[in-house]
C-alpha cells in the first residue's frame, strides 16, 4: 500500500493545465472587460470633451455642458437617500428583530420583489400614479415649507419635477439598502444582544446598544451602494423628470436639473457627429463618479463581511 | 439560584421592575384600532388619510399610556416598534401600487393579436409586441450565452484555484463592477462598436454584450457563494481516489452545487430582462420583427414600453400599449423569480 510515495496535492494532468488555464482566462476576462468599459469611453469621449459649441447646446465648453446634469444627478440621488435610508434600515430591523423568524424570510423575498420591478415600469408608474398622487403634499409643502429653498415652489401641477423623481428613485434604491442592512443587522453577535437584554434593556435599548455600533459601517456602506444605483439611474428618471441644464434646489418648480443618464437617454437617439462622442463623454464622467462611490462602500463593506448587492 | 441572588442582592429599583404594572398583551392592536377610526372620521374616510393620520395618532396614543402606565423606556420601545413596522408597511405601498396600476391598466390591452401582431405598419389601434417578446427573448438569450460560461469559470476560478493577491482584486472588481450603470454599459458596447462599424451603428449583439456586462458580475458573486457551500469532505474524497482536480471539479463540485448556481443564473436573467437604457442605446426601437442579431435595429419590450408611452401616436393608443408590455415585462420578471425560488427550494441540500 504504501510502496507509491504520494505528495499531498492531486495529481495534476494536461487536463488540468487546461481548465485551470481556462478558469484564470475567465477571471482575467473579466478584469479586461471592467478596463475595456474605461478605455472605450475614454476613446470615444475625449472628442466630445474638447468639442466645440456647435455640439454642446450653445455652451462654451464641455465642462459647462455636464455641470447642471452633474449637479442634478447628485442632488436627486442626495433627495432619494435621504428618503430610503431612514425607511430601509426600518425595514431591515423589522425583518431581522420584530418580525416572527416564520415569517421574516417571506417578508425579505417581498421587498426583494421592489428591486425585480423594471425601471421603465417604475417611470411609467411615476408619471401616471405618483406624481399626480404626490401634488397635494408638494402643494402642502409650497404653502408650509416654502421659506426652504427646496420647497419654493410655485408647485408644478403635472407633479414631475425632482420631488418626484427623487422620491421614485427613493423606491428603487430601497430594497438594495435594506438587503445589505439585514445582513448586516443578522450578524450582530447572539451573545451581545442577550447580555443587553439580560441587564434588562428593551428591545429598542438592546438595538442600540448592540445592532447599531456593530452594524454602523454596513448602514453606511449600504447607503452608498444605493447612492451608486441612484447615481446610474436612467429610465425612470428620464420619463419622471422634465429636466433641464440649470442649477437649481427647488424640487417643486417647473424648471429642474436634468440628470447625466437622463440626459444620455433622452438625446441618444436623435443625436449625432461629434454630439454623441459629448454623451459618451458625459457618460464617462458618470462611470468616473459611480465607480468612486462604489469602490468606497466595497472597501467598507469589504473589512466586514462577506456580503455584496450580488447575492 | 436567581431566587437566592434576589434575596441576597436586590438591586436597586429591580423589586419594582418585576411588579411595574404593563400594558396588557392587547393594548396596542387596540388602541391602533381605535386611532384609526379616529383617523377616519377626521379625513372623512379616505384610506390613505385614515391609515396616515391613525398611525400618526397611534404612536402618539401609546407613548402616552405606557409612559403612564409603565415608564418612558417601555414608551420609547412601544414607539420604535410602531415607526419600524410602519417603515415595512410604507414599504409595500409603493409595490402593491405599481403592481396594481400595471395589471389594472395592462390587463384589458392583452390579447391574442397583441402577443402575435407587430408594430409594422401599424398607425393608431392595433398592434402588439410580437417582435419586441422575441428581441428580448434572444438578446437575453445571447447575453447569458455570454456570460454564464465567463461567470461560472471565474467563479471556479477565485474558488478552487485562486491563491494570492489576484483571486482578491477580482473578487473586489466584480464587486464594484455590480454598480457599473447600465446606461454606461450601453455606451460601452456602442463605443466598442462604433470602432468597427462606423458611427450610428444599431446591432444586436451589442445589446447582448452591453447586458452581460452587468450580467457576469452576477453570475460570478451567486455562483461562487454556491461553490464555497459544497463541502471540502466530498473534494477529499475525490482526491483520495485519485481522480484530477479538474474532474473532481466537473463532476463532484459543480453537480454539488447546480441548484444553486441555477437560481443564480435565472435571478441574474430577471435582473438583466427589463434593463432599458442600454438597450435603447445599442439596439434602438423598430416596428418590425428582426431576426438577425448581427445587423440593424432590433425591437425589445423595455425599449418598447418607453417609446410606446412617450410617442402614444395620434390617437393616443400607444399608452394602453406601453401598459400591456408592462405588464408582460413584470410577469415576466416574476416568473422568473418565482422559478428561481422553486429551484432553490426543491433541489436544496439542506431538506435532503
Amino acid at each position: 500500500m504504501a510502496t507509491r510515495t504520494r505528495s499531498e496535492h492531486p495529481p495534476v494532468r494536461r487536463g488540468d493545465r487546461i481548465f485551470s488555464a481556462t478558469a484564470l482566462g475567465a477571471g482575467i476576462l473579466i478584469l479586461l472587460i471592467l478596463a475595456g468599459v474605461a478605455i472605450f469611453l475614454l476613446v470615444q469621449g475625449v472628442p466630445g470633451i474638447t468639442a466645440g459649441r456647435g455640439s454642446l447646446s450653445g455652451r462654451d465648453s464641455f465642462w459647462a455642458y455636464v455641470g447642471p446634469f452633474a449637479f442634478g444627478t447628485v442632488f436627486a440621488s442626495i433627495i432619494a437617500l435621504v428618503v430610503a435610508v431612514p425607511i430601509a434600515v426600518g425595514i431591515a430591523l423589522f425583518i431581522s428583530h420584530y418580525a416572527p423568524r416564520r415569517v421574516a424570510l417571506a417578508l425579505g423575498y417581498i421587498v426583494d420583489l421592489l428591486a425585480a420591478v423594471p425601471s421603465v415600469v417604475f417611470g411609467v408608474w411615476g408619471i401616471t400614479v405618483l406624481s399626480p398622487a404626490l401634488v397635494p403634499i408638494m402643494q402642502w409643502l409650497e404653502d408650509n415649507a416654502g421659506f426652504l429653498p427646496f420647497f419654493e415652489g410655485p408647485t408644478l401641477t403635472s407633479g414631475r419635477n425632482m420631488f418626484t423623481a427623487g422620491l421614485v428613485l427613493a423606491v428603487m434604491i430601497l430594497p438594495i439598502i435594506t438587503a445589505i442592512c439585514r445582513e448586516v443587522f443578522l450578524q450582530t453577535p447572539r451573545l451581545h444582544e442577550e447580555a443587553a437584554l439580560a441587564l434588562g434593556a428593551t428591545r429598542w435599548e438592546m438595538i442600540r446598544m448592540t445592532v447599531f455600533p456593530y452594524g454602523r459601517s454596513g448602514i453606511v456602506s449600504a447607503s452608498m451602494l444605493g447612492l451608486g444605483r441612484a447615481l446610474g439611474e436612467t429610465l425612470a428618471v428620464a420619463l419622471v423628470l422634465s429636466g433641464s441644464a440649470i442649477y437649481t434646489f427647488n424640487t417643486l418648480a417647473a424648471e429642474n436639473s436634468g440628470t447625466i443618464a437622463a440626459n444620455i437617454a433622452l438625446q441618444f437617439p436623435e443625436a449625432s457627429g461629434t454630439a454623441v462622442n459629448v454623451l459618451i463623454a458625459t457618460g464617462l464622467i458618470l462611470f468616473v463618479i459611480t465607480f468612486a462611490v462604489n469602490y468606497t462602500a466595497r472597501k467598507i463593506v469589504d473589512r466586514r463581511s462577506e456580503f455584496s448587492g450580488a447575492n | 439560584m436567581a431566587s437566592t441572588l434576589e434575596t441576597q442582592q436586590p438591586p436597586a429599583g429591580a423589586a419594582r421592575s418585576i411588579h411595574q404594572r404593563t400594558l396588557p398583551r392587547y393594548a396596542p392592536a387596540a388602541a391602533f384600532g381605535g386611532c384609526l377610526v379616529i383617523g377616519a372620521v377626521l379625513t372623512g374616510f379616505g384610506l390613505i388619510g385614515t391609515v396616515v393620520l391613525g398611525t400618526v395618532i397611534y404612536l402618539v396614543v401609546i407613548y402616552v399610556l405606557s409612559r403612564t402606565v409603565e415608564s418612558s423606556r417601555k414608551a420609547a420601545d412601544r414607539v420604535v416598534t410602531g415607526l419600524v413596522t410602519s417603515a415595512f408597511v410604507i414599504a409595500l405601498v409603493p409595490l402593491v401600487s405599481v403592481i396594481y396600476t400595471v395589471f389594472s391598466r395592462g390587463l384589458p390591452v392583452l390579447s391574442a393579436t397583441f402577443f402575435t401582431s407587430s408594430m409594422r405598419n401599424v398607425v393608431g389601434e392595433g398592434g402588439g409586441v410580437f417582435h419586441a417578446i422575441w428581441g428580448t427573448v434572444y438578446i437575453t438569450g445571447m447575453a447569458l450565452v455570454i456570460s454564464v460560461p465567463i461567470g461560472i469559470l471565474a467563479a471556479i476560478y477565485l474558488v478552487e484555484y485562486g491563491r494570492g493577491w489576484l483571486p482578491r482584486q477580482i473578487r473586489f472588481l466584480v464587486d464594484v463592477m455590480t454598480g457599473i450603470p447600465s446606461i454606461v454599459a450601453g455606451l460601452f458596447a456602442y463605443a466598442l462598436f462604433v470602432l468597427i462599424f462606423g458611427p450610428g451603428i444599431r446591432i444586436g449583439i451589442g445589446g447582448a454584450i452591453a447586458l452581460s456586462v452587468l450580467m457576469i458580475p452576477v453570475v460570478v458573486r451567486s455562483t461562487e457563494e454556491m461553490l464555497k457551500l459544497v463541502p471540502n469532505e466530498l473534494r477529499e474524497a475525490a482526491y483520495a481516489l485519485g481522480v484530477p482536480k479538474w474532474r473532481t471539479i466537473v463532476k463532484v463540485v459543480l453537480p454539488t452545487a447546480l441548484a444553486g448556481i441555477a437560481t443564480g443564473v435565472t435571478l441574474s436573467i430577471a435582473r438583466v430582462i427589463g434593463e432599458t437604457a442600454p438597450l435603447l442605446i445599442i439596439l434602438g426601437i423598430t416596428d418590425s420583427a428582426n431576426f438577425d442579431p448581427f445587423s440593424g435595429r432590433i425591437a425589445t419590450l423595455p425599449v418598447f414600453t418607453y417609446y410606446e408611452y412617450i410617442q402614444p401616436g395620434v390617437d393616443g393608443s400607444g399608452e394602453g400599449r406601453a401598459f400591456g408590455g408592462a405588464l408582460v415585462l413584470v410577469l415576466i420578471v416574476l416568473v422568473l423569480n418565482a422559478v428561481a425560488r422553486l429551484i432553490s427550494y426543491l433541489f436544496s441540500p439542506t431538506k435532503a
